[in-house]
């Protein structure tokens, strides 16, 4: 606590810039990593880090509410939404709209630009610094909560009112009413029957010969394998392993292989066959 | 260490999570770009309640903090409902505000 | 009596009530109405004499009586009260708009007796003097241009009474458009009052003239006469005049004599404060009233037609007055009484012409008059005297205010003086000229008469009583109220405290000028008589010279204004039409083109990606920063 009301530390100094720089990597990774779960890992790292630096700070409160609500909780929903929603093609980083990045990078480096001059300029300077020794004297959850039950009761009971719409209003958007009977196993047949494709249950993937994994399309009878085998997500990801040429090549090693074992080597055919011709001619 | 460094990270932060909500599509990740932002803000924030020593500027924080709860939760409830109907998360297939 | 201002209100209110009574009340006054309408104008004129002998009751600088009604328009600095003043001045308004505009009341009734809107007369008549007394009672500027504008409108309606002539539609119509450019005059006036003084009552107003700019008093004083030009009709708003004859003949008694006419001269009269400290607006009043006086005595030298005759004659007088009042505190008291004697002799003359229209089956041409004195007599010594009166006969009304003017003219000083009073003593041969070439053809000579559109000769005969009462006793006016004003000074004594009056230097002795008036008088009147009254009068007019064929156009007044008013005004519009098309709309329409095209183009920035609005929101806010700290570091 002491230390806070002073300047800071050479131990916080080397934190910062060692988690600083984490976090940085951790915020640029959150926007090019090309898998949305990817994201939300990176994103929950910076918000750990951050949550280190509130501690530094000497909020206290807020640091272990950032690493409770923000990564354990808000962090968590996303992964939720992001195992709901699966893979899209919206997760490609190919860019669809016309000089949009270049926008995008020019706004992006001008505001920072601009913010970073911005704060040098401000007189922010050390002799400003107060440090927190004094406010949190009492203890830091005992400051904030005198603040809050007083100064900020209003907006605080606001808040509440806040969150109890927001729940009312998630709720709202995700429920659906049905309002029509669910149909049964019969009128799904036959509405298959009426549109006349995939009449039988799909075909499983590749439990033929020696491949069973759920991502290898099975093989039709000429070898080539059926897309229909494989599950949406799969498809939509490109994770499908084609095994159709190596299903073949495999075949071609053991016809090889058998024919060693059996003692049917091609020279002896051949002069078989030629002995014969000879013995023709004759 | 001059604790407006912190500043600093806030501001770098900041301006990343901007970028990445107009480069990104994909919705889901341009709401965490926002989160993001709005964490920056937070640093800010209790980095300034540091300087001047006093408290208000973590009240305010920890009030952002809620409201980004709020907000996350409709987000992704939106982003849900949106994904059910056209079977995509992306927010450019949303521009029904074109002309 | 204790109590006299609480009265002044009672003056508007009595003929304003009866104005809404006879219109408001419909056919069932029909019978009624007349007697309604001229009892309230009695009722107003015995209030008025009942506040004259309390006034003559108390000592002359304490004879003025406000009275407060209600304040009107109270918002912030701005205060508009309903107040009236009743001084010497406003007294003798009231006075000669009350007495006379009953008698005109009275005279209506007979003259008016087979007219189907008789009812509806009578109101715009009461409307008529409510207004006038609502403007010359009123204690500040704003009242007084409500007053002005009722004026207007019921000189309106009643011009235009005969609605289903056309001839008097338009004439209505003049008559309201050409006092609408005075009556602007008027209302600057008044928005420079306020700028200039912070108010509009006639206290701080004139009072407070000696603390105001010369140029600022001249722009006021300019813009009074501007407004005085056109109610007085006076060069160059004189032109609604003799359209104006197609009202009834009670209605032209009215505006000429009590009424409308009068306004201006009170209005420079009221305001000579402003007047006396600005003498350049001075010179343009009395150049104005010279004008005039000669444009009106020349205009009605040559019209044949009795009430245009006279309505030349008017506009000649009422230019006399206006020369009087533009002569500073040397004149005031003498163009009001002139104003007052004239308001006598016109009102007997017009009532007398009315009269004669009325047996001669309402022709109006003198050549087809003649020789009428035997079966009219009240009607001839009544309009006789009234004649008399006005060429200034001596001892007669018109002599002595008329002589007063002339002699002031003189006194105005120096090259102007000559030239005024040149003009004033050419204008009183003149009117000798014509008013004798009026009577000689009406009530002299051979019968000329015509047969009218039936093909009936007219049987000229007497009037009823209800018109002859009032010509007999405007008569008594005529002859002796000049006499009487002129007594030890009486007039002038008793407006003294209002106008205040100098005793002018002339150059001519007294003796002088009355000799050369009487002499002019006589010249006038024989050159007359031997133009009309040894030679017989032919009934189609001659051709006449140059300037007799322009004077019965009333000197080109009318042609005048449409070569400079109308046709300037077309080729103006014409203009401003052409640089509308080509200018105005060429901008508008380029405007619109290029915000077309410039849409066009924008409208493909709305491509409803919502990363492309962030991208242009993040923009603006980086801007914003920018301009943020650009602000700080300057």
């Amino acid at each position: 606590m002491s230390a806070l009301a002073a300047a800071t530390s050479t131990g916080e100094a080397v934190q910062f810039w060692v988690l600083g720089t984490v976090a940085v990597v951790g915020a640029l990774c959150t926007i090019l990593m090309k898998k949305a779960v990817h994201s939300a890992l990176c994103l929950a790292a910076t918000m750990i880090i951050l949550a280190v630096f509130y501690l530094a700070n000497g909020a206290y409160f807020l640091g272990v509410v950032q690493i409770v609500v923000y990564t354990g909780a808000i962090m968590m929903l996303f992964l939720f939404v992001v195992m709901l929603v699966g893979v899209t093609a919206a997760d490609s980083l190919k860019e669809t709209l016309k000089g949009q990045r270049w926008l995008a990078a020019l706004c992006g480096i001008g505001f920072g630009v601009l913010l970073v001059a911005g704060i040098g300029h401000a007189s922010l300077g050390p002799g400003s610094f107060i440090g927190l020794g004094e406010a949190n004297a009492a203890g830091n959850v005992d400051g904030l909560a005198a603040l809050i039950f007083t100064k900020y009761v209003f907006a605080f009971e606001i808040t509440g009112a806040l969150l109890i719409t927001a729940v009312v209003g998630a709720m709202v958007l995700t429920h659906r009413e049905r309002t029509e009977r669910a149909r049964t196993q019969r009128e799904l047949a036959e509405q298959r029957v009426r549109e006349g494709k995939h009449l039988p249950p799909l075909p499983a993937p590749g439990v033929y010969a020696r491949h069973n994994a759920v991502d290898i399309a099975g093989l039709l009878p000429d070898g080539t394998p059926s897309e229909l085998t494989v599950n949406k997500t799969l498809r939509a990801r490109g994770q499908i392993r084609d095994v159709s040429r190596e299903a073949l090549n495999d075949l071609k090693a053991l016809e090889r292989r058998s024919e060693e074992r059996l003692g049917r080597d091609r020279d002896a055919l051949d002069r078989d066959g030629r002995r014969d011709g000879q013995e023709a001619q004759r | 260490m001059n604790p407006v460094n912190y500043l600093y990270l806030a501001a770098l932060l900041f301006t990343i999570g901007a970028a990445g909500v107009l480069i990104r599509r994909n919705a889901i990740v341009v709401f965490m770009c926002i989160e993001l932002m709005l964490n920056a803000c937070n640093l800010a924030l209790v980095a300034f309640s540091r300087m001047h020593g006093n408290l208000d500027g973590q009240i305010i924080a920890f009030f952002t903090m809620v409201v980004a709860a709020a907000e996350v939760v409709v987000g992704l409830a939106i982003i849900v409902s949106l994904f059910r109907s056209r079977h995509s998360a992306s927010v450019d297939d949303a521009s029904l505000m074109k002309l | 009596m204790d109590n006299a201002e609480n009265l002044i209100a009672l003056l508007v209110a009595a003929p304003l009530l009866g104005a809404a009574v006879l219109l408001v009340g419909g056919r069932r006054l029909d019978r009624t109405g007349h007697w309604i309408g001229t009892a309230l104008a009695a009722v107003s004129f015995v209030v008025a004499v009942v506040l004259f002998a309390d006034m003559l009751g108390r000592p002359g600088d304490d004879r003025t009586l406000y009275q407060h009604l209600f304040s009107w328009i109270p918002v912030g600095g701005f205060q508009a009260d309903i107040a009236f003043q009743l001084d010497q001045l406003s007294m003798t308004f009231v006075l000669l708009i009350t007495g006379v505009g009953s008698l005109i009341h009275l005279y209506s009734v007979g003259y008016m007796e087979h007219d189907e809107r008789r009812r509806r007369f009578f109101g715009y008549l009461n409307l008529f003097l409510a207004a006038m007394l609502l403007l010359v009672l009123a204690d500040n500027y704003l009242l007084l241009y409500v007053g002005w504008e009722g004026v207007g409108l019921a000189s309106y309606l009643l011009i235009g009474f005969w609605q289903h002539k056309p001839s008097a539609a338009t004439a209505a119509k003049k008559a309201f458009l050409v006092n609408r450019v005075g009556d602007m005059g008027l209302s600057i006036a008044i928005m420079l009052m306020f700028t200039t003084f912070g108010t509009f009552a006639f206290g701080p107003v004139l009072g407070a003239t000696g603390e105001t700019s010369e140029g600022t008093l001249t722009a006021l004083g300019l813009l009074l006469l501007l407004a005085a030009c056109g109610k007085s009709a006076q060069v160059p708003l004189q032109s609604w005049l003799g359209d104006a004859m197609e009202g009834p003949t009670p209605v032209s008694a009215l505006i000429h004599a009590a009424t409308m006419v009068t306004a201006g001269v009170y209005l420079i009269t009221r305001s000579g404060a402003i007047f006396n400290a600005a003498p350049d607006a001075q010179l343009a009043v009395v150049t104005v009233g010279a004008v005039t006086l000669l444009f009106g005595a020349i205009v009605g030298c040559a019209k044949d037609d009795i009430k245009k005759a006279l309505a030349g004659s008017t506009m000649s007088q009422i230019g006399y007055m206006i020369l009087a009042a533009g002569l500073g505190p040397i004149g005031y008291a003498f163009a009001i009484m002139h104003l007052v004697t004239h308001g006598f002799f016109k009102a007997g003359l017009f009532l007398g012409a009315g009269s004669v229209m009325h047996g001669m089956n309402d022709e109006v041409d003198m050549r087809k008059y003649g020789g009428l004195r035997k079966y009219m007599p009240i009607t001839f010594v009544t309009f006789g005297l009234g004649y008399l009166a006005i060429i200034g006969f001596p001892g007669l009304s018109g002599f002595f205010s008329k002589d007063k003017i002339i002699e002031a003219a003189f006194a105005k000083g120096g090259t102007e003086g000559w030239i005024l009073g040149g003009a004033a003593l050419l204008g009183a041969a003149i009117t000798a000229f014509y008013m004798t070439r009026v009577m000689l053809m009406t009530f002299f000579g051979e019968k000329r008469w015509q047969p009218d559109d039936k093909g009936e000769l007219p049987h000229p005969h007497e009037s009823p009583r209800t018109m002859t009462i009032p010509m007999i006793v405007l008569a008594f006016g005529s002859v002796f109220a000049g006499g009487l004003f002129s007594w030890h000074e009486s007039f002038v004594k008793w407006l003294e405290p209002v106008t205040s009056f100098e005793h002018g230097h002339s150059p001519l002795s007294a003796a002088t000028v009355t000799t050369a008036t009487v002499a002019v008088m006589v010249l006038g009147v024989a050159l007359a008589y031997l133009q009309y009254g040894r030679r017989p009068v032919p009934v189609t007019p001659p051709r006449g010279s140059l300037l007799t064929r322009a004077a019965r156009r009333d000197l080109l007044q009318d042609d005048f204004n449409h070569v400079v008013l109308v046709r300037g005004g077309e080729h103006l519009t014409r203009s401003l039409v052409y640089v509308d098309h080509s200018l105005v709309d060429g901008v508008v329409n380029g405007t619109a083109a290029s915000f077309g095209g410039l849409s066009g183009r924008l409208r493909k920035l709305q491509n409803g990606y919502a990363r492309t609005y962030a991208v242009t929101m993040f923009g603006g806010t980086a801007v914003l920063i920018a301009a943020t700290l650009l602000m700080r570091a300057v």
